[in-house]
């Protein structure tokens, strides 16, 4: 299974990542190789086996409508990179387009 | 020969709403955090919504029965398997990343809606429309975003990140902006009723993105359609799907093209803009949530839930229509809210005379209601007044128009009927001498209109009923007077 460089670039892109043009090379290379490798399992005939979505067998795991303590603010934005009053900071969000 | 005619092309709108309803929980969807509205920002947060590594969510079990009882209210089919998937995007309101939300496997499906559609529309009086709703399932909100001013920069709350949401998808069934807002205001009302909702769009419990493409009349393929988003009141759903009607029409009669995107609604410009960066958006990577073990719904837990069901604004207003024989625009405008309803039936029940009764309701009550921004369930004049009130004007007490003086006087001091009446002196005039004295006065301070009225004139008759009751202060019995008047006229 081959994937292409531009194929890559719109995963980087998906996934926030900038990836030089050797990068790009090399990864196409690579997650090819990783996708073939894994393709393997597509000779499996699966058609009469349900879909996994989870390896333990359990189902329904609910929790009562019960208030807990939240975290201090201070806790909250120990990690922040930046931030005004109690609220985290961020780059301009920029919704509309003129 | 057919010649060839240069009307221009009809264009249709196709609609599908989505409505993002927050559930009425205390805690939400996936941890203990409050889901309180207006605290100070940040302050209901732990590692869970905050999207900390190595934490697990669990789910809200009311998230669910609520979820199964509004899927069950608007008939949707309850998935016996279910499941949560990771919807990924980033944005610096979604913490993980990703939100957790259904895709593959909702909890409701294949459902619908009855909508009346208000009098005078299509020509039809209270015409019944089903409206399919195509899905319904559970998801977790991201946080809030405020864009202060000038500062470069924008402040994240996360107080709603985590907060529990059924987004609820109708299907391509809406045909009008009319249809529209009467969909989604049955829909909140149910949302009500049920109790897992409180409705309230400006402060976001309630939700509504329009999607919206136009086709001309005649054609079976949809248009291209635009989302809508940003809008936080009834009358801005109104305004946004009619500006971007006007908009895509206005687009397609000069030949271009529509672009599938989402567009924000502006509430100061009262336009539709482009919504930026979100070409590649709807790349969301689903895969099934690792963190969340599968649903499984038995069919005694669906029937256990059906049980508690309350009577739904739809059958309702069926009942209305089949016990109280009213038509179905009242009963429509009787059932929009569990106390109105209950108001109506109280009333009804002291005074059997039900469209009267929905007639003052209508009328009355809800001007004066709606000028006071009061609830019914304030109780500004109690179902057993205005029944005392339509019975002083069944037995002659009063006038039909002096009750409405003395309805506006009940509602504003809270005091009975009876009451006010009585120290007013508003005592309808049914003595025929008295009234045959104000007759006499009447006719001997008009003598032109009265020789007139001899040779012929009978339209005056109306003038000397009108000054009758002038000089009566309204009081004077209208059927009494007309009658009188009559008489008089003619021995002259």
């Amino acid at each position: 299974m081959k994937l292409s460089k531009e194929e890559v670039e719109h995963v980087a892109r998906l996934a926030r990542l900038a990836v030089s043009e050797e990068e790009k090379e090399a990864f196409s290379r690579q997650l090819s190789e990783i996708l073939t490798y894994i393709g393997k399992l597509n000779e499996l005939d699966t058609s009469k086996v349900q879909p996994t979505s989870h390896v333990l067998d359990l189902s329904n795991v609910l929790r009562d409508d019960v208030i807990r303590e939240s975290l201090s603010t201070i806790d909250v934005l120990a990690n922040a990179p930046d931030r005004v009053s109690d609220f985290f900071r961020v780059p301009k969000i920029i919704e509309e387009r003129e | 020969m057919p010649t060839q005619t240069t009307t221009p092309t009809q264009y249709e709108m196709v609609v599908g709403l989505e409505v993002h309803a927050q559930l009425k929980t205390a805690s939400k969807i996936f941890c203990g955090c409050s889901t309180k509205f207006g605290a100070a920002p940040n302050t209901q947060t732990c590692p869970i919504c905050l999207g900390m590594p190595g934490v697990l969510p669990v789910l809200n079990r009311r998230v669910l029965e609520m979820a199964v009882k509004t899927g069950l209210a608007l008939h949707c089919q309850i998935s016996p398997y279910s499941r949560f998937s990771r919807k990924n995007y980033f944005y610096p309101d979604l913490p993980k990343g990703y939100q957790i939300s259904q895709y593959e496997l909702p909890l409701c499906e294949h459902g619908y809606l009855e909508v009346a559609l208000p009098a005078g529309q299509a020509g039809v009086n209270g015409q019944i429309k089903r409206i399919g709703i195509h899905r319904a399932h559970m998801e977790e909100d991201a946080g809030k975003n405020l864009h202060e001013g000038l500062e470069a920069a924008s402040h994240v709350d996360l107080n709603r990140a985590g907060v529990p949401l059924l987004e609820i998808v109708s299907e391509p069934d809406i045909r009008s902006v009319d249809e529209a807002v009467a969909y989604l205001k049955t829909l909140r009302d149910i949302l009500v009723y049920l109790d897992v909702c409180d409705g309230n769009m400006e402060e976001g419990s309630l939700r509504c993105e329009p999607n919206l493409s136009l086709r001309p009349v005649g054609q079976k393929e949809f248009g291209t359609r635009v989302e809508l988003k940003n809008i936080n009141s009834f009358r801005f759903v109104q305004k946004a799907m009619e500006y971007e009607l006007r908009r895509q029409e206005k687009v397609l009669r000069e030949g271009g093209r529509i672009v599938q995107e989402t567009r924000l609604w502006n509430t100061e410009k009262e336009i539709t803009v482009v919504m930026r960066g979100k070409e590649e958006a709807h790349d969301y990577r689903y895969f099934p949530e690792p963190d969340l073990v599968p649903l499984i719904i038995p069919q005694e837990l669906i029937e256990e839930v059906r049980k508690t069901l309350p009577e739904l604004p739809d059958s309702k207003r069926e009942r209305f229509v089949r016990e109280y024989g009213i038509p179905v625009y009242d009963a429509e405008v009787l059932t929009t809210s569990k106390d109105l309803a209950h108001y109506f039936e109280a009333c009804v029940e002291v005074y059997p005379q039900p469209k009267t009764v929905s007639n003052w309701i209508m009328t009355e009550l809800l001007r004066e209601l709606k000028n006071s921004g009061q609830e019914i369930a304030d109780g500004p004049i109690p179902p057993d007044r205005l029944a005392g009130l339509l019975k002083m004007i069944d037995n002659g007490t009063i006038s039909g128009k002096i009750a409405k003086t003395v309805f506006e006087e009940m509602y504003r001091t809270g005091r009975p009927p009876e009451e006010i009446v009585k120290e007013r002196g508003l005592v309808q005039i049914s003595d025929e001498g008295a009234i045959e004295t104000l007759i006499d006065e009447v006719l001997q301070a008009h003598p032109d209109e009265r020789e007139s009225y001899r040779q012929g004139k009978s339209q005056l008759l109306g003038f000397f009923v009108g000054q009758v009751m002038k000089r009566s202060q309204g009081k004077a019995n209208p059927g009494k007077v007309n009658e009188l008047l009559k008489r008089k006229l003619g021995e002259t």
